[in-house]
């Protein structure tokens, strides 16, 4: 039988493995929208165990406005990228700086 | 029950693995398809969690949308793959620092808790008040009508994400011409009809 904090951690390792991600990648803005996605799906995974464990529903429908939410996000993320690109020529992280942040 | 577990061993080991080529591989289309195969998987643990019609959602909204939307965005672009990697050795270690840190933090905390979970108190849409629909039927039982707001508020938030990323990539170029139609049926003066004998042809 499996156990719900089996499902814990599997999720928590998916969001170290996408927070790991953005930090590792200094180069490509796309691969950090990806770990986003990675983290978002580790969500997901927590808000399905629980609603299975917890004999609920809650937990589906809010994971399918999650989902809604991330494509959103993918999509503008996406759009943000490829004018950036058209405008700089470029996407690498470190030559983002026009804010000297 | 063990070929449960099996396929839960199965179907995590893959995702973990895929997941970690996700961050690690240097061409980021083998990346889109590393996710592509993580949400595959995860499409199949959602199915041992009895979530049929999330799973479809995800393999649909996820495989069938988002990941082919990172695909065209990776093969437009074109930007260089191979750009110096000895500059990326810099972050390996505050990665891995904050990675283990936070692994770390999880695992302790999630194997020191045992989950009583008959105690919690939840918001009252219990499964069992399902038995006999299939998953999809019961999810559309409580969208439609407990959840009815937060429905439309996604539609709102699709509607805007639509419109914001139309109009972030649309752009007037330069020097392209169109077909005016009206235009072209008021031109006068610039056309002669001929009366073309037979046999002899027409100077132009």
């Amino acid at each position: 039988m499996i156990e719900l904090n089996q499902f814990l951690i599997l999720s928590a390792l998916l969001f170290a493995i996408g927070v790991i991600g953005i930090f590792l990648n200094r180069k490509n803005v796309i691969i950090i929208l990806m770990s986003i996605e990675i983290i978002l799906l580790s969500v997901n995974l927590n808000l399905i165990a629980f609603s299975y464990f917890l004999n609920d529903l809650t937990g589906q429908i809010f994971s399918l406005f999650v989902l809604t939410v991330a494509a959103a996000e993918a999509a503008i993320g996406l759009a943000i990228l490829v004018i950036y690109n058209r405008n700089a020529g470029s996407i690498e992280i470190e030559k983002i700086n026009a804010l000297k942040g | 029950m063990t070929a449960q577990l099996l396929a839960f061993y199965l179907f995590s080991g893959v995702i973990l693995i895929s997941s970690l080529m996700v961050i690690s591989t240097k061409n980021p289309v083998h990346s889109v398809l590393f996710l592509i195969l993580s949400f595959l998987n995860a499409a199949g643990l959602f199915v041992i969690l009895h979530a049929e019609f999330l799973a479809m959602i995800l393999i649909i909204v996820y495989v069938g949308a988002v990941a082919v939307l990172f695909l065209f965005v990776v093969m437009m672009l074109d930007f260089k793959t191979s750009i110096n990697k000895d500059n990326i050795l810099q972050y390996i270690p505050i990665g891995i620092l904050i990675g283990v840190v936070f692994i770390a933090e999880l695992i302790i905390v999630l194997i020191n808790t045992k989950f009583d979970l008959s105690n919690i108190q939840v918001l009252p849409n219990p499964l069992s008040d399902f038995t006999g629909k299939t998953n999809t039927e019961a999810i559309g039982s409580v969208l439609y009508t407990d959840y009815i707001l937060y429905f439309q508020l996604s539609g709102v938030i699709l509607l805007v994400a639509m419109i914001g990323s139309i109009v972030l990539t649309l752009r007037e170029r330069e020097g392209v011409k169109r077909q005016v139609v009206s235009e072209q049926l008021q031109r006068q003066g610039k056309i002669n009809l001929v009366d073309v004998k037979s046999g002899k042809g027409v100077d132009i």
